[in-house]
């Protein structure tokens, strides 16, 4: 292993709902990303996209379509399908492996030309016994949610509070998607989709591309003054069957505690100054706090009663307005890379939180009632 | 969004056909007889339901197959009232993770027998905790339906 691996710059794709087609809309992020750092496609040692075939965006073996638009071309290049922080994973260990010097990972979805999301989602359920009975990824999380509730005394109000302080963040970043003030009582009687879960408490779908550019310590240390470091990784994935597993322990705790000891972090939530936390349903995000160790064992709704997680709080979570607002279902994880990047760097704009920022944690998951999660910390 | 340019509608249809393998089959031929069988592994003598070849905690090989109970408790459900294209069941429908008498997983499947109109009306017959049993369909094929759905006790 060669020194450390940093991102140098990021580019999201804007506005949220794009016009163009696929492969001009990668090709516009690709190129916005390049002319940001001031390099041709050609200085780029090598590149790892993230996308999902045919369900995300009707074309399969989608890499082959958009790679002359990813400036992936007679590159060694490589794509990963699923959770885009596995694809900056390999694209930071392409880096550290000492063969190359700068990698670009992209992660691309187009979620305003599919079908609703749970018609893609119920496609992940096996056919035989869980799709039938219509499990997808709402009424998963929905079965999740009151097992929470119930257990730990967490309230509707709480829960619904995900969705107002995340949609409200979102007001500050014009590249989200769903921006408004809306209220608890909106959220709580906005139409049910899978009872406890409400509409304005599910992810939308939403069009997004992304891409970070990485490169090895001293290139990266030329390319830019700011760099932000990658420094800890960890992921984790339960196994497939709903019935065998507990709902409420998964295997966000081990993915958690594997980055923190890689970065080492001792106490995560006095160490980590802003986090950025997929919460396709709004109490995940209240769950995934506590699984992350950022608060207590059933204390998710206590944490943002107390204004902890507000953007103006002392543990900002989703300053950006998070996977409520913005979800680009494959892209949704190196969204969080990129948002935490921009808050270590100061250049997130209007949604930069008001204390400095040293360390952040991104986090992704991916299946079933968070059966796979991904942590990434990052710091200065 | 109005899009400002053209709009390719388009579907994709493609046939499968999917393998149940040796340790389904019998499961779904024990739902035709009305028996919901489960295996035992030998090493942390848990019961999984629905059968399984190998235990993926102990990573052994199963083949002690036992009957499980046809009752059992609800551990958490969902009134399900949205719509999607594709979506396997109309609603309004319950779904519902059930720990059946005698397993030690819960079982995934429908909760159904009582008024769906409201989520009140739902909610004054169940909750977590109910005891429920199964409902056999009329017609058994072999298929997840042989069991129409739990009702609660």
């Amino acid at each position: 292993m060669s020194g450390r691996v940093g991102i140098v710059a990021a580019a999201e794709s804007s506005p949220a709902i794009t016009q163009d087609n696929m492969m001009d809309a990668v090709y516009k992020v690709t190129k916005e990303l390049l002319n940001k750092v001031g390099i041709d496609r050609d200085d780029v040692g090598t590149i790892v996209t993230a996308a999902s075939d045919v369900f995300h965006s009707g074309i399969s073996c989608a890499n082959s379509y958009y790679w002359e638009a990813s400036g992936g071309f007679l590159k060694n290049a490589s794509r990963q399908d699923g959770d885009s922080l596995f694809a900056f994973l390999y694209g930071c260990l392409r880096v550290l492996s000492g063969h190359f010097e700068t990698a670009m990972v992209i992660a691309l979805t187009k979620g305003s030309e599919n079908p609703e999301n749970d018609t893609v989602t119920s496609l992940y359920a096996d056919p035989f016994y869980h799709r039938p009975l219509g499990i997808n990824e709402t009424t998963a999380a929905a079965l999740q949610m009151r097992q929470y509730m119930e257990r730990y005394g967490i309230t509707a109000e709480q829960c619904a509070l995900v969705t107002v302080k995340n949609l409200r963040n979102a007001l500050f970043n014009p590249y989200a998607h769903i921006r408004k003030s809306v209220t608890v009582d909106e959220v709580l009687n906005s139409k049910a989709t899978a009872d406890p879960l409400t509409t304005l408490q599910c992810a939308p779908k939403s069009d997004g591309m992304v891409a970070v550019l990485l490169a090895a310590e001293d290139t990266a240390k030329a390319l830019t003054d700011h760099p932000v470091w990658f420094r800890g990784y960890g992921s984790a994935m339960d196994t497939y069957t709903l019935g065998d597993r507990d709902l409420l322990r998964g295997t966000l705790p081990q993915a958690a505690q594997a980055a923190y000891t890689m970065a080492r972090l001792e106490k995560p939530s006095e160490e980590v100054d802003v986090a950025e936390i997929s919460e396709p349903y709004g109490f995940q995000e209240l769950l995934w706090c506590e699984q992350l160790g950022l608060c207590a064992e059933g204390k998710g709704g206590r944490l943002i009663d107390s204004g902890t997680t507000h953007l103006d709080g002392r543990l900002p979570v989703n300053p950006s307005g998070g996977v409520l607002a913005t979800n680009p279902y494959v892209a949704r994880g190196l969204y969080r890379v990129a948002e935490a990047y921009w808050q270590i760097t100061g250049k997130a704009g209007e949604h930069q939180v008001k204390k400095s920022v040293h360390t952040a944690l991104a986090h992704s998951t991916h299946g079933f009632a968070g059966q796979s999660h991904t942590v990434v910390i990052l710091g200065d | 969004m109005t899009k400002e340019y053209r709009t390719l509608h388009t579907t994709v249809n493609l046939p499968y056909e999917l393998a149940f393998g040796a340790t389904l089959t019998r499961f779904f031929d024990g739902l035709s007889a009305e028996k919901i069988l489960g295996t035992r592994c030998p090493k942390c003598s848990r019961v999984l339901v629905p059968a399984r070849s190998f235990c993926p905690r102990c990573f052994i090989d199963l083949d002690d197959w036992v009957e499980v109970g046809q009752t059992g408790t609800v551990e958490t459900w969902s009134l399900v009232s949205y719509e999607y294209i594709g979506m396997a069941k109309t609603p309004p429908y319950i779904t519902g993770l059930i720990r059946l008498d005698g397993a030690d997983v819960s079982f995934t499947h429908l909760i159904g027998g009582i008024d769906m109109s409201s989520i009140d009306q739902v909610q004054s017959r169940l909750a977590i905790g109910t005891r429920v049993k199964a409902v056999w369909a009329t017609e058994k094929p072999g298929s997840i339906f042989d069991i129409e759905y739990f009702v609660p006790i």
